[in-house]
């Protein structure tokens, strides 16, 4: 059984939910990568540390932009030779992904969370009230993960480098990237904060998010915000946990005045605890969450975070 | 200007799943996706005061005739539904094949998406109709701009904004920020009965009936299952106590 893994990439490093991807694909058999972009060869060794068989970099200026199409074009070309072909879901690669499965006619299952030896695909759905068994009618078979699904794992060996020749289609060609987005790098990282505290549009109003900023101080974490609050300008951008901001997985991760939508909820539901107070006992967040309180989180935050401080102290 | 949005009709409330066909049940009422009500908005707003024409294009069942009326009611021009007992069933491969047969017939400037199916959560489709167009494709727009024979757009990611300009005709898939969906006025809603309303089957799209539904379709369910729960959730009513009970709860899991 062979796996090609897309390995995305950003600021120079790949990115940790592709190394995961990679991990699991080497685990049921033979896996190798695809490294897409301008000046990425050195990244190879990387991705043959994390259990690449080959890495086929295609290094080209015409793919410094991270844009699905051309990153078709290349994978079209490599793709008829493996048993799978996986991706670990982002913007970038979801478009990847549903691109070549029109181009090859190829079968694409999406927010996979676990697949078997024998590719059968395990997916959540219906906001995860049902797990559904899902599976593949041709080759290869495209499979797009759900972020945090699996971890990297580092086997320390060695890949072997080929080069893909860069061949675009027209259409590939007609977009330009005129300013590309990098990630803003002040502040300790939420990423890697044991503890989050995150506050949605049920803190109501801009300054109340001192409520969050205080729980997190005292159970000594970080802070986060839905898209909502960003959009409207609440809290910044380097905060926004969801599909199009930052994946997190902590120890404990505590939801302030947040409903639970989707677009927020794919980037917090691997964390080991959440906790929810919401006013709204229907709120979908309360489907999720290892401790729901109904109640007002203006009233409750306060007490919550003296009593953590007094313990603390004590 | 013309510009057609494809729109998908969903399931209302909490779906579910038919044992049988291991098919999301369609059988009850339904709603236009919220996700493409602000593609529609924004179609609009595009269009503004010109003389430019927006088209709505769904798959689905009958029923779909409802949310494309909505859509009218919203302000679109024209509606096309491609319903045909041979499509049910059809995944991606299918469905972008026939959506991209009916969006062919149309030959729009502007192809708009909404970011979601809120049934499905499947968030794919735009990619592969723009790959069987051989159009570009932008997806997560913020904010859409038309300039000429191009389109910028500002768009979302997991690292911030980026700005993107492409040439037209092109596939816009916008994101659930990028506006607030008007609600139909009542005139509107009189005035969507008389907007022409165009049916088609699989084969009116010049694709193959074999081609789409189950036949068509390289991906399949094989089995329902019980998802992995959370161990013990538990849910309390927030009274003076709550405080004190979250922190009980903390010092349980040993996370205080």
């Amino acid at each position: 059984m062979s796996t090609l893994v897309f390995l995305e990439h950003h600021d120079g490093e790949i990115q940790k939910g592709s190394l995961g991807v990679l991990a699991k694909a080497a685990s049921l058999g033979d896996a190798d990568a695809v490294l897409v972009g301008e000046g990425v060869r050195g990244l190879a060794a990387d991705a043959g540390r994390h259990g690449a068989r080959t890495v086929h970099v295609a290094d080209d200026a015409s793919l410094a932009a991270p844009l699905s199409q051309p990153r078709v074009d290349v994978l079209a070309k490599l793709a008829s030779e493996y048993d799978a072909v996986f991706f670990a879901n982002s913007v970038l690669a979801a478009d990847v992904a549903a691109g070549l499965a029109a181009r090859l006619d190829a079968g694409l299952n999406w927010d996979l969370v676990d697949i078997t030896a024998d590719f059968v695909g395990k997916r959540p759905a219906l906001q995860d009230s049902v797990l559904v068994d899902v599976g593949w009618k041709s080759t290869p078979r495209l499979a797009l993960f759900r972020s945090g699904s699996f971890d990297p794992q580092e086997s320390g060996g060695e890949a072997e480098v080929r080069d893909v020749a860069v061949d675009l289609e027209d259409f590939s060609r007609e977009t330009t990237m005129l300013e590309q987005a990098h990630a803003e790098a002040t502040g300790p990282s939420i990423e890697d904060a044991d503890v989050i505290v995150a506050g949605g549009r049920g803190l109501g109003a801009p300054e109340n998010f001192t409520l969050a900023e205080e729980l997190a101080r005292a159970l000594g974490g970080a802070v986060g915000a839905t898209r909502a609050v960003v959009d409207a300008g609440w809290y910044p951008y380097s905060a926004q946990i969801g599909q199009t901001g930052k994946t997190v997985s902590p120890k404990l991760y505590v939801a302030l005045g947040i409903s639970g939508a989707i677009q927020h909820k794919v980037g917090m539901q691997s964390s080991s605890v959440i906790v929810a107070i919401n006013k709204d006992p229907n709120a979908p967040i309360f489907e999720f969450s290892d401790l729901g309180v109904v109640g007002d989180v203006h009233e409750i935050v306060p007490k919550l975070t003296e009593l953590v401080q007094q313990r603390k102290s004590s | 200007m013309k510009i057609a949005v494809c729109i998908k009709h969903v399931p209302e409330g909490h779906g579910r799943i038919d044992p049988g066909s291991k098919r999301l049940d369609r059988s009850g009422e339904g709603a236009l996706n919220h996700f493409d009500a602000n593609a529609v908005e924004e179609a609009l707003r595009l269009k503004g005061d010109g003389d430019g024409e927006v088209v709505v294009v769904s798959m689905g069942p009958e029923q779909a005739a409802d949310s494309l009326r909505k859509a009218l009611a919203m302000g679109a021009d024209r509606a096309v539904l491609v319903s045909d007992p041979a499509a049910e069933g059809s995944d991606l491969v299918a469905t972008s094949k026939v959506l991209a047969g009916a969006l062919a017939r149309e030959g729009a400037d502007v192809v708009l998406f909404g970011q979601q199916a809120a049934d499905a959560d499947g968030a794919v489709l735009w990619a592969a109709v723009a790959e069987r167009l051989r159009r570009p494709v932008v997806s997560q727009a913020a904010e859409v701009t038309l300039a000429g024979d191009k389109v910028r757009v500002k768009r979302q990611t997991e690292f911030g904004y980026d700005l993107i300009e492409t040439s037209l005709p092109a596939v816009v898939a916008v994101s659930d920020a990028i506006n607030e969906p008007r609600y139909p006025s009542l005139k509107g809603i009189m005035g969507a009965k008389k907007k022409p309303f165009e049916t088609l089957s699989v084969s009116d799209t010049g694709v193959s009936v074999s081609d789409t539904g189950e036949a068509g379709s390289k991906t399949a369910v094989l089995a329902l299952g019980d998802p992995p729960a959370r161990a013990d959730a538990r849910k309390i009513e927030g009274d003076g106590n709550a405080a004190q009970a979250i922190l009980d709860f903390l010092a349980e899991k040993r996370l205080v």
